[in-house]
């Protein structure tokens, strides 16, 4: 077959995709696929429409590629592609869109108020904050709406923190997230097609859990695959992360962030495409459901919609 | 011969989490001091075409005559291309010394050609002076903000960094001096004080005659080393020469840096070091296990460059167009920067450093800033701590005067929003800027860096 793997863009997140790119495009070569590599740019639509491949593998990360920009573009095209539809993409990229479909479904999430830049420009939205700190209560996080990893997310343990963390969060997109700090494990669940991919979870090995940044770098977090859980409670995890995917529209593949708490799993997020570098989590998960990083760059692929028309 | 098996097509080596495991158990503990891949992959992202970078440490290299440069390599090649594609003495050619201490006189200096050594850039004289002198756990004293590159370095040899605070006159040495009490109370003994006195990478500052003599003083006092790192010293567009560490001491206590990649080419990759003679002799075995010798080839180059007798007229000119695109940046900073911001006025090199209200994380800022296609180094780069997430780098070598002009505007537009917002989340539509050392005006050690517009020459 030949597949088109679409990376790097203009996203924040343009090295972590050019390195899941170049990992899938090995695996697909092996596989005996050829593969097209494309950085994603201005001529997108007429490399992709000179090269018709038969299916496109999405290895973007972050606002344009992530959020159904792309997706939307390779569904005019009637290209076949890899991952959640557009809308799906879009609804996750949206922290607060997806947490909405989240409660709609009945799928537990942290309390939260989103806000746009004008709110606090031109309506005063300010003057709200107090009453929304008193409710969501201390520490809380602050993020933006719109963006991947840990870019801009910051804790406040104050109110008076709030303010900076989200002149911090604007610098990343237009709506912000004021959200409940939940306290617990950090799991992730990778979904593959409709099954649940063993849980991943993330154990900060130094420093405080405050820190976003240390969470991705090796050696300042550990992962444990699979996540030491009892039954009951990874069977709690995992119904709240299948939920989550299908309330979001997910198809493909798509991985759900959680928090195990004390009263049971709180969803913050599902990512559309999640990473699928060296140190990601879903080839952690496919790799402790004894399936290797090859079986598993083909099968996304299979779970990719066939063409409507040959 | 044809049995030895070939590995196949552009393999990647790492392939599952486990065998990355399996690396990561063969990792010195040294390669853990890393900065966050977060804020490298944003960093990558400047180098994109469409991205103005005010990010970059990158002199011009575009007004480098390309036909003398031909001319030059052509006659390397007719004349002499066996010896330049040789191997060379460890510590340089000769030649190549005596176009250095051509370069040191012109700035005063007269060392023994036999105390200087060519490195492959100023970068290795960094890294071959930490090899030489630090042990895991040493302290090594540099400035806050310091040469970001020089970091990794010090941890690269398990240093403890410890940096001390510069004001628009460079290190304060008031503080080093309680430091180096301190130090002195807890038994410890720094190994070396790592400072770019004139023109400073990042903070564009140059440090006064009265400190510099200070320093010197006080490395004889303590008796350590302090390593003068000077890439930008002939790039003075304004103001009066200072005498350098190095002439101050006389060389016993200073170790002197220097490099071509600003004067000449950063391609050529060719810097040196002055040492006293036993720290030489140590420096001298560490560049052999590093490397052997450095490029023969372009050593070649620079003996063909200033026989020429013409690398005086092209600083003059680099001068010329940095003086211009100094002053660009400084005139666009005054017209696009908010009143909140300061910025440091620079006699020569290439940065300036702009420090914005605390409540503005310049990481976060420069992710608003790309997305209006303009970049500059975060402040953080330049500390080992938490220190400087505030401020910036912003160099105007790089980068032509239109470019200037518009980056900063788009900066200053950035900058300018964050400030806004700030005031309708506090309901205060003018912020105060928050600068303690204020209250001590009059004392002129404790004067933070120089406030636009004031002061300037």
């Amino acid at each position: 077959m030949k597949v088109a793997v679409l990376k790097g863009g203009r996203s924040l997140e343009r090295g972590v995709s050019l390195r899941s790119g170049a990992r899938v495009e090995d695996a697909l070569e092996r596989l005996g696929h050829e593969v097209l590599a494309i950085d994603v740019g201005p001529d997108l639509v007429k490399q992709l429409g000179g090269e018709r491949p038969d299916v496109a593998f999405v290895a973007m990360h972050g606002v344009g590629g992530e959020d159904g920009t792309a997706q939307e573009l390779l569904e005019i095209l009637g290209i076949p592609f890899t991952g959640p539809a557009a809308a799906a993409c879009a609804r996750c990229m949206d922290k607060s869109a997806a947490k909405h479909a989240m409660r709609a479904a009945g799928v537990p999430t942290p309390d939260w108020f989103a806000f746009n830049q004008a709110a606090f420009r031109e309506l005063g939205a300010a003057d709200a904050l107090g009453e929304l700190e008193r409710s969501l209560g201390f520490p809380l996080v602050v993020k933006p709406s719109r963006g991947g990893s840990s870019l801009g997310v910051k804790f406040a343990g104050a109110a008076a923190e709030v303010p900076q963390a989200l002149v911090s969060a604007f610098s990343y997109d237009d709506r912000v997230l004021l959200e409940r700090f939940v306290d617990g494990r950090e799991l992730a669940v990778s979904v593959l097609g409709d099954e649940a991919l063993p849980v991943v979870e993330a154990v900060p090995t130094e420093g405080d859990r405050y820190d976003f940044e240390a969470r991705y770098e090796i050696g300042r977090t550990r992962f444990v695959s699979p996540a030491e859980l009892g039954e009951g409670e990874r069977q709690q995890v995992v119904e709240a992360a299948l939920a989550t995917y299908r309330a979001l529209g997910c198809t493909g593949f798509a991985r759900v962030d959680l928090i195990l708490a004390a009263d049971g799993p709180w969803v913050l997020e599902a990512n559309a495409i999640p990473g699928l570098t060296d140190t990601s989590l879903l080839p952690q998960a496919a790799e402790a459901a004894g399936m290797s990083f090859e079986a598993l760059v083909e099968r996304i692929v299979e779970l990719a919609p066939k063409p409507a028309a040959a | 011969m044809s049995e030895v098996p070939q590995p196949p097509h552009r393999r990647r080596a790492h392939t599952s989490t486990r065998d990355l495991e399996r690396y990561a158990d063969l990792f010195a503990s040294r390669t853990k001091v890393m900065r966050s891949s977060a804020m490298r992959d944003l960093m990558a992202i400047t180098a994109r075409p469409e991205v103005i970078s005010l990010a970059g440490g990158l002199p011009d290299t575009s007004t480098f005559p390309a036909k003398s440069f031909a001319a030059q390599m052509t006659r390397i090649a007719q004349e002499s291309a066996a010896e330049a594609l040789q191997y060379g003495p460890t510590e340089g050619f000769e030649e190549t010394k005596d176009c250095i201490l051509e370069v040191m006189a012109a700035q005063g200096m007269l060392p023994d050609p036999e105390d200087v050594i060519v490195t492959t850039g100023g970068q290795q004289a960094i890294d071959l002076v930490a090899k030489t002198l630090v042990d895991p756990g040493d302290v090594v004293i540099c400035e806050a903000p310091t040469y970001p590159g020089a970091v990794p370095v010090f941890c690269s040899y398990e240093a403890e960094v410890i940096q001390v605070e510069c004001d628009a006159d460079g290190m304060r040495i008031d503080e080093l001096e309680t430091l180096l009490e301190r130090l002195r109370g807890e038994g410890r003994r720094p190994k070396f004080i790592y400072s770019v006195p004139t023109f400073q990478n990042p903070a564009g500052v140059t440090m006064s005659f009265e400190r510099r003599a200070r320093l010197v003083e006080l490395a004889r006092m303590h008796e350590l080393l302090v390593v003068e790192d000077s890439p930008y010293g002939l790039l003075r567009y304004s103001g009066e020469a200072l005498p350098s560490l190095y002439q101050l001491d006389g060389g016993d206590f200073v170790i002197y840096l220097g490099t071509f990649s600003k004067i000449l080419s950063p391609g050529i990759r060719l810097g040196w070091a002055v040492a006293p003679p036993p720290v030489m002799e140590k420096i001298i075995l560490g560049k052999q296990a590093a490397d052997l010798c450095s490029s023969t080839l372009t050593q070649y180059f620079v003996r063909e460059y200033f026989a020429e007798g013409r690398w005086r007229q092209y600083i003059e000119d680099l001068v010329e167009l940095y003086r211009r695109r100094r002053d660009t940046m400084l005139a666009a900073l005054r017209e696009h920067f908010p009143a909140e911001a300061t910025w440091t006025e620079p006699e020569g090199g290439l940065f300036i450093w702009a420090t914005l209200p605390e409540y503005i994380d310049t990481g976060d800022l420069l992710a608003k800033a790309l997305r209006a296609d303009v970049a500059f180094v975060p402040g953080q780069a330049a500390y080992v701590d938490e220190r400087g997430k505030s401020s910036m780098r912003l160099n105007f070598s790089g980068v032509d005067e239109d470019e200037i002009r518009e980056g900063i505007r788009r900066i200053g537009k950035t900058i300018a929003e964050q400030v806004e917002l700030y005031g309708a989340l506090t309901g205060e539509r003018s912020i105060p800027v928050p600068r303690p050392e204020q209250e001590a005006e009059g004392g002129e050690n404790v004067v933070p860096f120089r406030k636009a517009g004031e002061g300037a020459a």
